[in-house]
């Protein structure tokens, strides 16, 4: 005979961890496969354990997107406590991991599906704190879904872990240093564990080891990890960059928001290389004892919502028209966008030309030859840019074809987690511009951020 | 009344508003009340100060005697207490206020403040306007400590009460620790009574974070949840009022403010 709670037909038991058990379950006509989490209740077990159930229990419905596992239903805390979710079908990193290091196509591919997944969550006002292999489920379609939010800060609820610093901290080798420290508001701390599961993805090796004492927990606000490139040769300069930069002891000097990491990782010829990512030895012995005794002292904590903090990052796309270099518009776009740029701490400016083509689509950035059909249009694109005077770290080019370019600048904005799009509307004399104003009104409609559409007054134009 | 309109009215009355100092300000009480109408509130809870500052204390009093006539749950404040005898505590501008709070109110209004008790406990609910641990002195909840003493003298899941005019939720994570958190208005947020909870429900009448808009929350008592809100309202209209009733210009600043 099988057990039933609330409805669910309780099937087999799938997983039994540290926080409680996890059961297949059918019934109430959910329509898709389910999982129910079970709290443990059992005499002597540690209370912590219900704090982590009840954390999850509270912050996992207030989450939703393709990344998260959708909530079924939640179980009266006091009297029936569990959670039900859909199941996500699908491989778990550490699965992956087990055969060994990734070549780096796959390393990008599920460390950019990652970033995204992690960036959705910061959106949301949530830090996971617990990003580890076996929390991230591939999914069939390529994206990546993030599961266990036992130890999850949401800033729009009470966080019930805040005095429970023993239990709080996550995984030893994954968490931030601010983590060792007990501070559990600060995105970027899932940034830093992005570090170090993209630094197992490309090594097969942890960068700190797995520690069991709390000095050995503290070494990482100041140890400088082996180089990946030491520890792999197939890992290639940018890709030391993008992982050496996520762990930067010191949030301030990590990827501020997760977008840019996912957007490193898919364009990597337009990473800015630093020593980084050539660093081929461990900082010196006098280097690691001064940053060992700055970090004795390490208490810092941000005081902004998630959200708030990731988008001080701006990234902004913006269209130029490098069909029509004469255009009035492009004097006074350059000033909407260095004025958009003086704003933000962070941004990352993302120019595209997109050149009306045939029915299929291409695109490039970067490096280019005299040869390539769309040379022409980047060398003006990097005209364009050029008196705006950003550092090449902040910047990135790309000339794409479309018979659809609004389609095109919209697609290319969402998959980039593009906060603005700046474009030009179309202006009346310039009639042979017309298709343009199809580009502007479609973008306007369709984008899935904000527009700043630059118009040209009449008068600065006669 | 149709099916859905019972089965409305049936849940509205598990919804309590929770209004603390009012202060005789009329235009942030009425916004308020309307507020939670609109929000499914079906009960009312005033955690005290319905007078001082504001120019509209007869009117506001008459508001609250109805809805405690209604059922409503009111507790006396600092303020409604001083209107009987003015304490020692209060500065000039206040003490003003109360003097002219005393002669503007009628005597059913009077008698209507001097008869409200300090505390009201029903069922895992204790309402207080200051703290539980001797309502009479008016002690500030200013700190997780002056919320766990208030929190162990209350003895029930929740502890809902005002005098501080910000808006917090103190809550025990584990036993014997409390801890502070600042609610993010409109996001309702889960207070399991398995927990112990203490939540001050910040100002109607006088906010003071630079935010003159007004303050106020419901708490959901069967899904178990508590939402903060504010409410914006005609301040710069109860800060005139104030001023022409001739009460302190400092005080109508404030209004206009949220200082």
């Amino acid at each position: 005979m099988s057990t039933e709670i609330d409805g669910f037909i309780v099937g087999e038991r799938i997983h039994s961890g540290a926080m409680g058990d996890i059961f297949r379950v059918t019934g109430r006509n959910a329509g898709v496969p389910m999982i129910m989490k079970l709290p443990r209740f059992a005499p002597g077990e540690s209370a912590e354990s219900l704090i982590n159930f009840e954390t999850e229990a509270m912050i996992l419905p207030a989450l939703s997107g393709p990344h998260v596992p959708r909530v079924i239903s939640v179980g009266d805390l006091a009297k029936t406590p569990y959670i039900v979710t859909e199941w996500i079908e699908g491989e778990s990193l550490e699965q992956v991991l087990k055969r060994g290091p990734l070549p780096v196509p796959e390393i990008v591919r599920i460390g950019a599906a990652l970033a995204d997944a992690v960036h959705t969550l910061h959106l949301q006002d949530a830090v996971h704190l617990d990003l580890k292999p076996d929390n991230v489920i591939l999914k069939a379609d390529g994206e990546v879904a993030l599961i266990d939010f036992g130890l999850t800060f949401h800033a729009r609820f009470p966080d019930l872990l805040a005095e429970e610093q023993r239990f709080a901290a996550g995984s030893a080798p994954y968490i931030s240093p601010e983590q060792v420290l007990g501070i559990r508001s600060d995105p970027r701390s899932d940034i830093f564990s992005l570090g170090v599961v993209l630094y197992e993805l490309a090594t097969g090796k942890l960068p700190f080891g797995v520690p069991a004492t709390m000095a050995g927990l503290r070494d990482r606000l100041w140890l400088d990890p082996v180089p990946p490139r030491i520890r792999s040769r197939e890992v290639p300069p940018w890709l030391q960059e993008i992982i050496l930069c996520c762990l930067e002891p010191r949030a301030e000097n990590r990827y501020q928001s997760a977008a840019l990491i996912a957007f490193d990782l898919r364009q990597p010829d337009q990473v800015a290389l630093t020593e980084r990512a050539y660093k081929s030895r461990q900082a010196g012995f006098f280097m690691q004892a001064r940053r060992w005794w700055r970090a004795r002292g390490e208490r810092a904590a941000p005081r902004r919502m998630p959200a708030t903090q990731v988008s001080t990052s701006r990234v902004v796309l913006v269209a130029v028209d490098t069909m029509h270099p004469d255009d009035a518009r492009h004097p006074s776009m350059q000033r909407t966008v260095a004025r958009i740029l003086s704003i933000p701490a962070e941004y990352r400016l993302i120019c595209v030309s997109v050149i009306r083509g045939g029915p299929g689509t291409g695109g490039m950035g970067g490096a280019t030859s005299p040869t390539d059909p769309y040379h022409d249009h980047l060398v003006r694109l990097r005209h364009w840019v050029e008196p705006l005077r950003l550092p090449a770290s902040r910047l990135s080019l790309h000339v794409m074809e479309s018979a659809d370019p609004a389609e095109m600048l919209v697609q290319f904005a969402q998959r980039n987690h593009v906060d603005l799009i700046v474009l030009g509307a179309p202006s009346p004399n310039q009639l042979r511009l017309a298709w343009w104003r199809s580009v502007a009104s479609g973008v306007t409609a369709n984008a899935h951020c904000s527009v700043h559409v630059v118009r040209v007054p009449d008068s600065a134009e006669t | 009344m149709s099916i859905d309109a019972v089965r409305k009215s049936a849940c509205a009355n598990l919804i309590i508003a929770l209004l603390s100092d009012v202060h005789g300000n009329l235009e942030a009480l009425d916004a308020c009340l309307k507020h939670a109408g609109a929000n499914g509130a079906g009960r009312y809870a005033f955690l005290g100060d319905l007078v001082g500052y504001g120019a509209d204390p007869q009117a506001v009093v008459d508001i609250v005697a109805r809805y405690a006539a209604e059922g409503a749950v009111v507790v006396k404040g600092n303020h409604d207490d001083a209107v009987e005898k003015t304490p020692g505590y209060m500065n000039e501008s206040v003490r003003a206020v109360i003097d002219w709070t005393r002669n503007t109110l009628s005597d059913e209004g009077k008698v209507f403040l001097s008869s409200l008790p300090l505390c009201i406990r029903e069922g895992p609910i204790c309402f207080v306007h200051a703290s539980a641990a001797s309502p009479k002195r008016w002690y500030y909840i200013d700190s997780p400590a002056a919320a766990h003493r208030s929190i162990d003298a209350a003895q029930t899941a929740y502890t809902f009460s005002g005098h501080v005019h910000d808006q917090q939720l103190y809550f025990q994570a584990v036993p014997g620790k409390t801890t502070v958190f600042r609610p993010v208005r409109g996001s309702p947020v889960p207070i399991g009574r398995h927990r112990r909870w203490l939540a001050l429900v910040g100002s109607v009448g006088q906010p003071r974070d630079r935010n003159p808009e007004a303050a106020y929350a419901q708490f959901d008592t069967e899904r178990e949840r508590i939402t903060f809100y504010r409410v914006p309202y005609d301040h710069v209209a109860a800060a005139r009022k104030i001023r022409q009733a001739g009460l302190p210009a400092s005080i109508a600043y404030r209004v206009e403010h949220g200082i």
